[in-house]
């Protein structure tokens, strides 16, 4: 990693509140190329709303984020435009447009920002569609596949048009063991083959620690802990270590009810307290 | 002086407004309008950049598609062919009917013809066809884009750098510009049939009879203006429901309600543009 170049995403002091609820709390971190980023952390904590603030579809309360050395945020339509073909994006639910074929749709963006012709396209998205173990599958809805095709396939999508960076929400949630080692070997083969710069959310361990040159870890709006995998691993960290060895006990506030939600939004959470499974009876 | 006089003139005006405006600070008030403004905002923008992308774009290279323009016209036009005939055709025997019924007194039976074919062709034809037009594509253009919008298939779109716009009102646009002035001319047929239904069973009239009092009886201008009509109402009836659709929050739920305002407020603006048009063209000129 040559951090004399300058980065490619560079997040700065990143507020992001939703009325007055803040869920992302000053982020501030960079990615060079050819890192692997994962960004990891509880269901709920932002990593979603992180994701959508770097690929320029929410706009920051406060703070500011880099992309390609150029601010996301205050770029007009088609400045935009050309930035998002340099990337790919992986959605969380797959977000697969339900009126086109698999087929159509890893092949939308090559109809709509390359000159290649049918058969060239054709030939592309067969290939892509390989890369993620469903060939044969072109001709058939986003309502005939399940979900963790429906995942495979916007991740062909992303990788249509060969792109520098690459996001992925969750990209091996819902996969079986297999699918989840072709995925992860899919990313670290574009890591090391095309040098394509990868941010991954992902709260599957295993995974994690097989793809990630670094980590990121969010808590509570913020980032608890990052560092190389390794440094993750053996961080003394408590919120860490219980993450990511899934554990029930620890700091890491369970936000069984609402109640709790709003508690832990305004209250820092009190370190080494055993939050157990609570369920809240409310008398009237 | 001018100077002067503009100024205490606006002055005067602020105090006005002011006063005016403290009578609506009932917060219901006060969210109604907010809202309104956000939807007619949203609106004005929808249109100039539908009129960007179909007008300016093509001049810059990037040429709309014409392929999901056809799928379009099926999907707005081609299958409402079925409801639209059977409307029409009824409203062509309630013509034929009402107006045979007050035209006997006066013993001007022979008029019939040409009372369906005027009042068809200006009036019932288009707004009738618009009617069946919100109430069965309208909505459903609503309602998919609305999908689209909570399954984040929009914002997919957008991430990928391809325009919502571009890639999804356009062509719906295109296809309910062409199919529905075309289905209203449909209907202008189907519902002078139903009239000449009625002319040759119950009233003493034979088809050559018919056919030749309603052709005296029309005008181009008739024609034309129905058609006019009909293609103010297809503008009308996409952007609203592309609108509607483009912009829903919530759930499944946010879907429904858009569908629901979307037929509602098309209907409201297409009558109302309906009596402004009807105004202008027969009462200004
Ligand atoms: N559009 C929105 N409006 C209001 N609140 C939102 C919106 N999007 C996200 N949030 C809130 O932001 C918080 C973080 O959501 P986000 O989707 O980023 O979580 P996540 O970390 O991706 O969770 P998961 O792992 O379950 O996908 C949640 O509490 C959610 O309620
Ligand atoms: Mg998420």
């Amino acid at each position: 990693m040559n951090s004399n170049e300058a980065p490619i995403i560079e997040v700065v002091d990143l507020v992001r509140k939703f009325g007055d609820r803040t869920v992302l709390n000053d982020i501030s971190f960079n990615v060079h190329r050819g890192e692997t980023l994962v960004i990891m952390g509880g269901s709920g904590c932002g990593k979603s709303t992180l994701l959508r603030h770097m690929i320029g579809s929410m706009k920051p309360t406060s703070g500011s984020v880099k992309i390609f050395g150029e601010e996301i945020a205050t770029m007009n339509e088609r400045e935009i435009g050309r930035v998002r073909q340099r990337f790919g994006m992986l959605f969380q639910s797959g977000a697969l447009l339900a009126s086109l074929t698999v087929g159509e749709n890893v092949a939308l963006p090559l109809f709509q920002h390359t000159d290649k012709s049918p058969d060239e396209i054709e030939e592309i998205v067969e290939q892509k569609l390989q890369m993620v173990g469903l060939t044969g599958f072109e001709d058939l809805k986003p309502a005939e596949i399940s979900g963790g095709m429906k995942k495979r396939v916007g991740l062909a999508r992303a990788l249509a048009l060969d792109p520098e960076l690459l996001f992925s929400d969750e990209p091996t949630s819902g996969l079986d063991p297999i699918m989840t080692a072709v995925v992860d070997q899919l990313t670290l083969k574009l890591a090391h083959g095309s040098h394509v710069t990868a941010v991954v959310v992902s709260h599957d361990m295993t995974s994690a620690f097989r793809i990630a040159t670094r980590m990121i870890m969010l808590g509570h709006g913020s980032i608890v802990a990052q560092g190389t995998p390794e440094e993750i691993r053996t961080s003394t960290n408590a919120e860490v270590h219980q993450f990511i060895n899934g554990e029930a006990d620890g700091p890491i506030p369970l936000n069984l009810s609402q109640d709790e939600h709003e508690h832990h939004q305004h209250v820092k959470p009190r370190p080494f307290v055993n939050a157990r499974f609570r369920f809240h009876h409310k008398t009237p | 002086m001018p100077r002067d006089g503009r100024a205490v003139l606006d002055s005067a005006l602020v105090i006005l407004l002011a006063a005016k405006l403290s009578a609506f600070f009932d917060p219901r008030v006060l969210s109604f309008c907010a809202s309104a403004y956000r939807i007619l905002k949203n609106y004005l923008q929808l249109n100039i950049s539908l009129l960007y992308w179909i007008l300016i774009a093509p001049f810059t290279g990037h040429f709309f598609k014409i392929s999901p323009v056809f799928r379009q016209m099926v999907f707005i036009g081609v299958r409402a062919a079925p409801m639209v005939a059977l409307t029409a055709f009824s409203v062509g025997v309630t013509l034929a009917m009402q107006a045979a019924h007050s035209l006997q007194q006066l013993g001007a039976e022979i008029y019939v013809p040409d009372l369906v074919m005027v009042t068809l062709l200006r009036e019932m034809g288009p707004v009738l066809i618009a009617v069946i037009v919100i109430g069965r594509s309208g909505s459903a253009v609503a309602a998919e884009l609305g999908t689209m919008k909570v399954s984040e298939e929009i914002e997919a779109l957008e991430v990928m750098a391809i325009n919502p716009v571009q890639y999804l009102v356009v062509p719906r646009f295109l296809a309910m510009l062409v199919m529905l002035p075309a289905l209203t001319i449909f209907g202008n047929y189907i519902g002078v049939f139903g009239g000449w239904a009625v002319c040759t069973f119950a009233l003493d009239f034979n088809t050559a009879g018919y056919v030749l009092r309603a052709l005296q009886s029309a005008d181009t201008w008739d024609l034309y203006s129905g058609m006019i009509k009909s293609a103010v109402f297809a503008w009308i009836v996409i952007t609203i429901a592309c609108n509607a659709g483009l912009h829903v929050e919530g759930g499944a739920e946010g879907v429904g309600q858009a569908t629901t305002a979307s037929v509602v407020q098309a209907l409201l603006a297409m009558l109302v543009t309906n009596a402004v048009l009807t105004g202008v063209f027969f009462f200004a000129v």
